[in-house]
């Protein structure tokens, strides 16, 4: 599949974002995070614009985004109508419980746990909806299985908890919660992107050149020629050709930046003890790294997913 | 059911067009009948015309993308005069009276002095006997459409053989053949007849369809078996299956008998004069041996009893065989054992033998019979026709050969042993065929002189050496050397050669070259880099070596350029034009016909048809029969009076008909006025249907013979002997043996009297022969696209989609041994330039031959296409590297790259290796050709061009729809319904669907 | 709406392609092109139509095949590929808006220009490829099964129908109700062992094709049994032979 800047931007933002504003919200919920002011200012605001940025990039780069809103009318069939909706949903809670925070409200109070509790709902059954879109696509062998909204998950959480952990060193706030949290989730997200990767190799597609074409009966099929000499459409969205060493080597980014590199860098922060200009500073390279590692990952995702389109077009497997 | 309110309403039944006028078809040479819907002045759509007999209403991609031909921004828009350099394509555009005068005076002078020095040539012409015509009332031999470089081979070898050809001349018999076997057709100009047949063919269980190609695409890939042999080896192929059915004595005897000169006498004198020729008696006809009487006998006459074999004494007690006993003697000889021609063929001996043995079965075991009365040419009833159910296709496969006359003439022996020629099964005629092989007229041109016309057409068919256009030393008369003895037969003439002879001056220096729809600095000619130096080569003095061209176009072709004056031409939607039975008419085995173009659209610039254009010259420069007595234009109402009113000879004009001031007779009669509207109001053809009882062996049909004597298609009704050996080819091979008043000169003696043989004979094609075959390994060939015509598919937005690139194709494994793999970059070299391209690899294509698209690479600047267009950066033209001389002779005399009887173009003789680009090399074709050519105001400009969005403007207005009823359609009804059980015979499509309740 | 329809249309309008004959010649794909030009989602727009990359909107397309049999030899086979108009389409359950949907009439799968927002989504649920999209008018578009043309009664009868199909000059394609077993569309698919196209994707494709047939007895070893063995042996055997006209 065509690695469009627009959807890696939106779904790597809109997923830390989701994920900054969930641990924010269920941390204080807890109470293992104090709700300094300045720290609900930073995150809800930071959190807020990822999440912003994101939809809107994506909804710009529709044909009509003036009719955006058509989208929000399919929720019973589309997973991508259920997105939108979600998305709409979650602001509230968010906003509220991030004003309660900023102005001082007695986060304690039932009330309020209540609206947290509905706020980290919301915004995980948004990630969830996201990566449905892609989980939900047959024609995609790599993703149409559950270590995709597994992933997409448990990467705005992972993202989310490396950002929280600089802010709260920041804003001078025991950061021990986010930090083992991320440490937590960097570890898991490397076990469930290697599954991933291990799973492309191992499960073929069931669909092949044979199948598309239904001549497998008669023996093994190649491409003569496509039906234009120059790429079309479906060649340029769906059928994205990337060198098995290129991608080899964007893996490594990715186990380097997304996970190991920010994994060692908070590791080490937390040896340099909550406050200290050294661990901030190594927090911050691990948001820099996981930034990098994260865009490369969802820059893969893509690139690497074959559709079965490409079978028309000589691609030899799905 | 009501579509729920969620479900949006949908406009079903629309207005498509204010207007539907019906034409013919001009994407290609095919002639469909078409119906174009209009709409604002704009083509809506294009549709084939169901009641046309050549298309049935389909319509071929070509034809499907008829309006983006009407909307290339290659249009020419106004007459142009060349300022700068030729080729650079730097032009004033000029009025068409000033073009005209121009014109006018340049071919005045020439005809004032001397009218050779005008080479007149045509490429994609359909009113040859229209230009043809012109030409020799100009009074100069110097004329020939594309024939020459097209198929002459097949036309010639038909005519001189069956009197009918291949080509568009002649069709299987779709409808009862059982094997049907074709040679070397990728397209063919029955685009659609062929693909229709073709469908009903394969539908049909107890037919098979075998290819001999040496590309699998296609045809070849439908077809029920692939024979992927060498190129250029199928004569040998051919004779090698005469040599089993021989031996098998797998031969229709009476029809060899009945319909063939198989038994007539052939003089047995070496060293005579006559050795050789036909025994005849004093009234000069042919004689047979009557087995049963015992005697001599007119060959011609019915109630006789032929021998075939055995030697007969004659009255000068001299000794003469049957011709067939000399095929035997040869075609019998081992060397045509099917081992022993299997390598050189390419194929396994078992597969020839197989073969042999289907094509048998097929025509002996389950021979046709239909229960038709018929009378034969003697005047005797036939209870029923009985049929040899095989029938052949062959075309450039086997003509674009230098042994191309004689493969072809040795397809048609195969076909006349099998007793398959227009029998019931077999392969069958179009009128106006067939004809006395040879046709005749001869051609004209013998003597040319100032200010008066040729007494005939310039071309024809010789009979023998007294009919050669030479002069007393044996040189050519004609430019192309047509007529000469270096192509005596060269019916078509070679326009391949005209650019190149006039540059020469060899025979003889000319003074105007006018060409008319053909492109010839670019996919027509052979040694493209060579013929553009040839068009632009000048004298010390600064002058051009060939002083004046005008040529016609509709488009921006590679061509305009080396024009000194362009005559821009309409599209075929913008003209009248005229498909004649006097040409290439849209008869069908079925019956004659022939149909027109009708204006449909009003062109939109400065262009007039060229057809009209040339009347006017004519009446201009005075030629007789263009203007009246009072010396003002004879045809004042341009081609559409001239198809009208022009008569070829009493009663024969240019369309069959509705003709007579009534209007009712067809075939011959007065001119009708109104013959046009009768035309329009009839889709725009004419078509008779033949009677059962006339529709096969027309050769020898009585009811057929004297019909198409009525009809002026033949001289006489007398029955049309095959002739299997050629009297005519004998005459001139005795030439070469130092018989008769004309005779070759010395250095062409030999290639004379080997090439001809008076039966047919395989020999190497001469540049496989000529070349060291270690150097140059493999064959290079091209293909028609079939959504592509030659040059003029690229400046269609659609079908460029298709194909903007066209790529070198080789078999995987010989790929593999040189390393090469899909997309690779690399030379393809011949004894004469080389030529770069892409590669990509494949499985169904003969190991030792390379192949490529037609036509596809194009020249940065032409067709109205961006400097960045694939065609002319990344796809290539096999033409760079074909040379249009043979390797030079001992004493360095270089033929043409031609056939030695007929002069046809040898394209498919091309040797080549292939060698892998460097690095630094991959990326873009080579040549290129550094002058850029600017189109002057192309009608378009080329920002509105960065999107199209034809159409937008045309979506019709809702109409009420009534209840949703769906029409079913079964494609090969008639055929599919013997599978499908239950489903409805009869063609085309309508059975309804039940409503939308 | 994105639903497909709970009851499924009795009626099912589709195509049958019979590979057995296609000979490639694009016909089909262009005709397709012209008609729609003007048609239900016209314009079929082109991009740079006379340039280094020229696209453009094409409901229907022809790949070509090499299939390389085990036993060595191979085949060409030409494949016509356009919306096979599933019964379980997800192009149309993907899209968030409704404007992609299946008529409840004709089982057509249809996009509704005016709803489509252009999220491409559609594109990527189709596994055949056969949703295309149209840059410049911002729209998902695709084959209408020519729902302008088949019941258009300003058109003579014989015009009625898909135009890929009325012009295919081969012959190779087939219109009808594939929801009736009794239509002839339906018979000739069973007579013929007509086909889907991806099966495990479980779209359920309306349009069905007919496989290539075997290759007629190229293998087997029949020869010709001679009478004679020479020239001389053949003018013997002939030589008093009596043929008469
Ligand atoms: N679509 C389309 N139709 C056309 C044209 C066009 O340009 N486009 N051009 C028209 C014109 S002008 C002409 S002359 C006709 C020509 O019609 P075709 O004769 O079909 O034209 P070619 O493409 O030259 O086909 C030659 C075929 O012969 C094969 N071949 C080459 N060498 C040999 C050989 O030695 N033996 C055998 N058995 N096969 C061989 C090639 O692989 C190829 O398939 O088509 C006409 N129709
Ligand atoms: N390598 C290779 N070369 C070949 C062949 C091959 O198979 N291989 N085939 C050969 C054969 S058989 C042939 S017939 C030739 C064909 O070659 P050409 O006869 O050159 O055919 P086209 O390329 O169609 O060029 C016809 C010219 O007519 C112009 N034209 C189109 N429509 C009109 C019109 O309405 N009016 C006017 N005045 N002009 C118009 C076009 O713009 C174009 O410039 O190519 C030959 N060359
Ligand atoms: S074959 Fe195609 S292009 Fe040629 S005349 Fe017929 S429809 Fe037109
Ligand atoms: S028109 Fe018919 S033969 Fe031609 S490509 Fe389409 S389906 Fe095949
Ligand atoms: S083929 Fe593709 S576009 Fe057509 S209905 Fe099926 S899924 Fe939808
Ligand atoms: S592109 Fe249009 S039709 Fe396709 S899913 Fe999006 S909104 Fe629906
Ligand atoms: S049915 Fe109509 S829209 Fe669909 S492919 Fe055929 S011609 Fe095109
Ligand atoms: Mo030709």
């Amino acid at each position: 599949m065509h690695p469009a800047k627009s959807v890696i931007f939106f779904t790597t933002a809109s997923g830390a974002g989701y994920g900054l504003a969930f641990l924010l919200i269920l941390f204080s919920i807890l109470g293992i995070l104090p709700t300094s002011a300045g720290l609900g200012w930073a995150g809800f605001l930071i959190a807020g614009a990822l999440v912003t940025a994101g939809l809107l990039s994506s909804t710009l780069h529709l044909g009509h985004p003036e009719r955006a809103w058509r989208a929000l009318t399919q929720w019973r069939s589309s997973w991508l109508s259920r997105e939108g909706v979600m998305a709409v949903l979650t602001y509230p809670p968010v906003i509220l419980y991030a004003a309660g925070w900023v102005f001082g409200a007695d986060l304690t109070n039932p009330l309020w746990v209540v609206i947290g509790l509905i706020a980290c709902l919301f915004s995980a059954v948004t990630v969830f909806c996201t990566a449905m879109i892609y989980a939900s696509l047959k024609p995609v062998h790599a993703w149409a299985n559950p270590l995709v909204p597994v992933g997409y998950s448990l990467f705005a959480v992972m993202t989310g908890a490396v950002l929280l952990s600089f802010l709260a060193r920041l804003s001078g706030i025991s950061p021990i919660a986010p930090e083992v949290a991320a440490l937590i989730t960097l570890a898991l997200g490397y076990g469930l992107k290697s599954a991933y990767w291990a799973r492309m190799e191992d499960k073929p597609a069931p669909s092949t050149m044979e199948t598309a074409t239904g001549l497998g009966t008669i023996g093994k099929v190649s491409l003569l020629e496509a039906p234009h000499s120059e790429a079309n459409y479906l060649m340029h969205e769906m059928v994205f050709k990337i060198a098995r060493k290129h991608a080899q080597k964007l893996r490594m980014v990715v186990v380097g930046g997304g996970f190991a590199l920010p994994f060692l860098c908070l590791g080490a922060a937390v040896l340099t003890g909550p406050v200290s200009g050294l661990g901030t500073g190594l927090v911050g390279l691990a948001v820099l790294f996981t930034a990098v590692g994260i865009y490369t990952e969802r820059w893969l995702f893509f690139a690497e997913a074959r559709h079965t389109v490409g079978l028309y077009y000589g691609s030899g497997s799905a | 059911m009501a579509p729920p309110s969620a479900q949006p309403h949908v406009a079903t039944n629309v207005t498509v067009a204010d207007e539907v006028k019906t034409t013919t078809c001009y994407m290609c040479a095919c002639r469909c009948g078409i119906k174009v819907h209009l709409k604002n002045g704009q083509v809506r759509y294009i549709e084939g015309n169901p009641d046309h007999p050549v298309n049935k209403g389909v319509l071929c991609a070509k034809g499907s993308a008829g309006i983006m031909q009407q909307n290339s921004p290659a249009r020419l828009t106004k007459p142009l005069m060349r300022v700068g350099e030729r080729g650079a394509g730097e032009f004033k555009e000029i009025e068409w009276d000033e073009a005209l005068a121009i014109a006018g005076d340049w071919l005045g002078d020439v005809r004032k002095s001397d009218p050779k020095k005008l080479a007149f040539f045509t490429g994609r012409d359909q009113s040859q006997s229209f230009t043809g015509w012109w030409a020799s009332q100009f009074g100069t031999p110097n004329f020939a459409a594309h024939g020459g470089f097209c198929s002459v081979n097949m036309a010639a070898a038909g005519l001189y053989s069956v009197g009918g050809s291949f080509w568009e001349f002649g069709e299987p018999d779709w409808d009862h053949t059982r094997y049907f076997m074709m040679f070397g057709v990728a397209e063919d100009h029955d685009s659609n007849p062929i693909k229709i047949g073709l469908g009903k063919l394969k539908t049909r269980a107890e037919a098979k369809f075998v290819s001999v190609n040496p590309v699998k695409t296609g045809y070849s890939a439908i077809a029920d078996e692939w024979i992927g042999l060498r190129p250029g080896t199928d004569g040998l192929f051919a004779l090698s299956l005469v040599h089993e059915l021989l031996k098998a004595e797998k031969i229709d005897w009476e029809f060899l008998v009945r319909y063939t000169n198989a038994s007539w006498l052939v003089i047995n004198d070496p060293g005579a004069a006559d050795d050789g020729l036909f025994a005849r008696d004093e009234e000069g006809n042919p004689l047979i041996f009557d087995a049963a009487k015992k005697q001599l006998a007119n060959a011609l006459d019915a109630d006789v009893s032929p021998a075939l074999t055995g030697g007969h004494k004659l009255s000068d007690g001299r000794m003469a065989r049957p011709a067939f006993e000399l095929m035997v003697n040869r075609y019998l000889s081992p060397e045509y054992a099917p081992d022993a021609v299997a390598d050189k063929i390419g194929i396994e001996a078992r597969t020839i033998r197989r073969i042999a043995a289907e094509l048998a079965e097929a025509a002996f075991e389950s021979q046709v019979e239909l229960d038709v009365e018929w009378t034969d040419w003697a005047g005797r009833k036939q209870s029923k026709m009985i049929g040899r159910p095989v029938s052949m296709h062959a075309m450039r496969g086997i003509s674009a050969h230098s042994n191309g006359f004689h493969t072809c003439r040795a397809l048609h022996l195969l076909q006349v042993l099998l007793g398959s020629i227009d029998a019931p099964g077999g392969f069958r005629y179009k009128p106006p065929f067939p004809r006395p092989c040879p046709p005749g007229p001869k051609p004209a041109g013998h003597t040319v002189k100032a200010d008066t016309p040729l007494p005939g057409m310039p071309l024809g068919f010789p009979l023998g050496p007294d009919d050669l256009l030479v002069d007393e030393d044996g040189k050519p008369k004609r430019i192309d050397k047509a007529y000469s003895w270096e192509y005596p037969v060269a019916a078509h003439g070679l326009m391949h050669m005209v650019i190149h002879n006039a540059w020469a001056a060899d025979p003889y220096p000319i003074d105007v070259l006018f060409m008319f729809m053909a492109n010839m600095s670019w996919n027509s000619s052979m040694n493209v880099p060579g013929t553009m130096h040839y068009l632009t080569d000048k004298h010390e003095d600064g002058s051009y070596k060939i002083p004046k061209i005008i040529y016609s176009d509709a488009y921006y072709s590679e061509m305009v350029p080396f024009a000194d004056l362009i005559l821009p031409d309409t599209t075929y939607l913008e003209r009248w034009d005229c498909i004649s039975i006097l040409d290439r008419p849209i008869c069908s085995a079925h019956g004659p016909g022939d149909s027109i173009r009708q204006p449909v659209l009003t062109p939109d610039r400065d262009v007039r048809p060229f057809q009209d254009v040339l009347l006017d010259l004519g009446a201009r420069l005075d030629l007789p029969g263009m203007t009246d007595d009072q010396g003002s234009a004879k045809y004042p109402g341009g081609y559409s009076d001239y198809i009208v009113h022009h008569e070829r000879g009493p009663g024969v004009g240019p369309l069959a008909g509705w003709r007579g001031e009534d209007g009712m007779s067809e075939g011959k009669g007065a001119p009708n006025p109104n013959q046009l509207e009768k035309y329009i109001e009839n889709g725009c053809f004419w078509s008779a249907e033949f009677t059962p009882a006339q529709s096969y062996y027309k050769h020898s049909n009585r009811d057929y013979l004297d019909y198409a004597h009525k009809m002026g298609w033949i001289p006489s009704a007398d029955q049309i002997v095959l002739q299997i050996y050629s009297e005519p080819i004998q005459k001139f091979r005795l030439a070469a043996e130092g018989h008769g008043a004309v005779q070759p000169p010395a250095d062409l003696k030999d290639r004379v009297e080997r090439y001809f043989d008076p039966l047919p004979i395989w020999y190497m094609p001469f540049e496989e022969e000529a070349v060291d075959t270690s150097a140059f390994p493999m064959h290079a060939i091209t293909q028609r696209p079939m959504h592509m015509y030659h040059s003029w598919g690229s400046q269609n937005a659609w079908l460029r989609q298709i194909t903007a690139q066209n790529r070198l194709f080789m078999h995987k494994d010989t790929a593999a041994q040189m390393d090469v793999s899909d997309e690779d970059w690399v030379w393809v070299i011949s004894n004469h330039g080389r030529v770069k391209g892409q590669v990509k690899t494949m499985t169904g294509v003969n190991p030792g031959t390379v192949w490529t698209w037609n036509a596809i690479g194009k020249r940065k600047g032409a067709w109205g296409l961006s400097d960045k267009a694939p065609e002319s950066n990344r796809g290539f033209l096999l033409n760079h590297i074909i040379s249009e001389l043979l390797p030079a002779r001992e004493d360095g005399y270089r033929y043409a790259n031609s056939d030695p009887i007929t002069g046809q173009a040898a394209w498919y003789d091309l040797r080549v290796r292939v060698e892998k680009c460097e690095a630094h090399e991959a990326m873009a074709t080579e040549p290129q050709f550094d002058l850029q050519l600017a189109q002057p105001t192309p009608p378009r400009s080329q920002v509105q061009d960065q999107v199209l969005r034809y159409g937008a403007d045309l979506k019709g207005d809702e109409r009420p729809q009534g209840p949703l009823r769906h029409i079913e359609w079964i494609g090969n009804r008639h055929e599919n319904s013997g599978k499908g059980i239950g489903i409805k015979d009869g063609k085309g499509n309508t059975t309804f669907g039940g409503d939308a309740e | 709406m994105t639903s497909l329809p709970k009851a499924l249309p009795g009626k099912k309008l589709g195509l049958v392609i019979d590979l057995d004959i296609c000979v490639g010649c694009h016909a089909c794909a262009v005709n397709c092109k012209e008609w729609n030009s003007g048609g239900h989602s016209a314009p079929m727009t082109d991009i740079d139509p006379y340039g280094g990359d020229p696209s453009g909107v094409w409901f229907n397309r022809i790949h070509t095949f090499e299939v390389e049999a085990d036993n060595g030899g191979s085949r060409t086979v030409h494949f016509p590929k356009s919306c096979l108009h599933c019964d379980d389409a997800p192009c149309v359950t993907v899209c968030p808006t409704g404007a992609s949907y299946k008529r409840e009439e004709d089982g057509i799968v249809l996009v509704n220009a005016d709803t489509c927002i252009g999220c491409k989504l559609c594109s990527w649920a189709c596994p055949y490829g056969a949703r295309e999209y149209d840059e410049n008018a911002g729209v998902m578009k695709k084959c209408t099964l020519c729902v302008d043309k088949i019941y258009n009664e300003s058109l003579p009868p014989e015009s009625r129908v898909p135009a890929c199909v009325s012009t295919c000059p081969a012959g190779a394609r087939s219109f009808g109700d594939l929801g009736d077993p009794t239509s002839e569309v339906s018979k000739l698919v069973k007579s013929r062992e007509g086909y889907d196209l991806m099966p495990e994707m479980g779209c359920n494709p309306v349009n069905k094709y007919l496989p290539p047939r075997p290759p007629k007895n190229a293998e087997d070893d029949r020869q010709l049994e001679p009478v004679v063995a020479d020239q001389a042996g053949a003018l013997a055997r002939w030589v008093d032979r009596i043929f008469s006209r």
